[in-house]
């Protein structure tokens, strides 16, 4: 395979439309699962909100419109061709730069703050993204994109479990950290689990697992029950959407799995808003 | 039923909201967030004069999006109010009215929710776009340099919300869940 330049204006171009996309236009599988989860709510307040959140990612979408104010810091799952080179600089500049431009000219909120401890003063363009890169075997970039707010994000958690928990440490983890959350991350929420690998890997997971569609299941059956399962406990945690009480804390569920060392079992929860933002895009 | 009010809001309209009732406020509310809340409380804390009067005002928990050209305001749903429990006692004992934004309040903020005779309101966490439907518009009133942080006076009409936590204490976050619990 030859080596295929990429223009870095043509990186900048999609990373800005995709967090435009994401920020105005829900997916159809959250709208689907909300459609049903309205129809099935048997709170009239959860119903309420549910018909209400409906309502907003519709004017949302056709005003193009920011569905939440809280647009998210953007982070980005990228699978990088190693046959590709980025003709004229640098492909995280390019990335940054399609981030700033998409929160200036798409009116999103600039969240992000340079200093987490003393200065916390906005960098007032989003930036720096949190770009997640693999390298893969091809000439193609493949992007994933979301904003994620941090109304749900301070609600997530990671536990260094030891192989001897099993899969009802693993099951409890999950449903403590959701319970610990509470009406707080907005929900119904989507909650992403990752098992395995090191610390930072079972986070990366997690967050990966969020940006999976909800309509789909991990490929292995057993945690393909595990993501049935958990979804069901949560719902009858009683939060319901908003946390007003009702039938739908949840909307989805999805884990992503990692080999681990043999004395580990690292559990990570992200933790979704019903806002669960994400496109993709192929260059 | 839902309870239509007319800031500024009064002893009488608080002392008849009772948790779980639906409300529409008109008139005007103030914004302010974690950042503007800290520097208020540092205030409070040297004795200094707040820069905005809170007495009898209610404070929108909220860091709008920018407002695109022909709105007069971005989206500007609620948010998580529990990171502003460290600040709330001291703004309601200065007069603050109350507080709308989403989600759980420590037992530190009920206690002087109900000392004060305040009320604890909340808005539907992201549905941004359209309770700014019911904003009508804003003015910058202090710490522009915090950006979406900053306090402003917001013009509403019919802004929905919810109330969480009534002047005697009740709490919708901790009666209604158990109804669902299975």
């Amino acid at each position: 395979m030859n080596i295929r330049q990429i223009k870095a204006e043509t990186v900048t171009a999609t990373v800005k439309k995709l967090f435009m996309d994401c920020n105005y236009y829900i997916g159809k599988d959250i709208m689907e699962a909300l459609t049903t989860a309205c129809e099935k709510e048997s709170s009239p307040v959860g119903k309420s909100v549910l018909s209400q959140i409906i309502e907003n990612d519709k004017i949302a979408a056709s005003e193009q419109i920011p569905l939440c104010q809280d647009t998210g810091m953007a982070i980005l799952f990228v699978e990088y061709g190693d046959k590709v080179v980025i003709e004229d600089g640098s492909f995280n500049d390019a990335v940054n730069e399609g981030v700033r431009q998409a929160y200036a000219d798409g009116y999103l909120r600039k969240s992000v703050v340079s200093d987490p401890v003393f200065d916390r003063v906005n960098t007032k363009d989003n930036t720096p993204a949190i770009i997640h890169t693999t390298i893969v075997s091809g000439d193609k970039i493949k992007i994933t994109a979301g904003g994620k707010g941090f109304g749900s994000e301070n609600m997530s958690a990671i536990k260094m479990l030891t192989p001897s928990y099993g899969i009802e440490g693993v099951k409890q983890f999950i449903l403590d950290t959701v319970r610990n959350a509470g009406p707080n991350p907005c929900p119904p929420i989507v909650v992403g689990v990752g098992i395995g690998g090191t610390f930072e890997r079972a986070a990366q997971l997690a967050k990966k697992a969020t940006f999976r569609p909800i309509n789909t299941h991990n490929e292995d059956v057993r945690y393909a029950e595990l993501e049935d399962e958990m979804l069901e406990e949560i719902n009858k945690m009683g939060f319901g959407p908003a946390g007003l009480g009702g039938n739908t804390t949840a909307i989805g569920v999805n884990v992503e799995t990692s080999p681990t060392h043999i004395a580990g079992m690292p559990v990570a929860v992200n933790i979704c808003c019903h806002a669960a933002r994400h496109a993709s895009a192929e260059i | 039923m839902v309870k239509k009010i007319n800031l500024p809001i009064t002893d009488e309209d608080i002392k008849d909201l009772k948790a779980g009732d639906s409300v529409l406020l008109t008139g005007t509310i103030l914004t302010g967030r974690d950042a503007a809340h800290k520097r208020l409380f540092e205030l409070i804390e040297q004795g200094k004069e707040l820069p905005v009067d809170i007495k009898g005002e209610l404070i929108y928990y909220v860091g709008p999006a920018p407002a695109k050209p022909g709105y007069a305001v971005g989206p500007a749903g609620p948010t998580s109010s529990y990171r502003m429990d460290k600040y709330a006692p001291s703004l309601l004992d200065l007069g603050l009215k109350g507080m709308i934004g989403k989600g759980a309040r420590n037992q530190a903020v009920i206690d002087s929710i109900v000392k004060n005779k305040c009320v604890y309101l909340v808005a539907i966490g992201g549905a941004a776009a359209l309770i700014a439907k019911s904003i009508k518009a804003e003015e910058m009133l202090c710490y522009e340099d915090l950006g979406t942080e900053a306090i402003r006076r917001y013009t509403v009409e019919d802004f929905p919300c919810i109330v969480a936590i009534d002047s005697e204490g009740n709490n919708v976050y901790e009666t209604e869940p158990p109804k669902y619990r299975k």
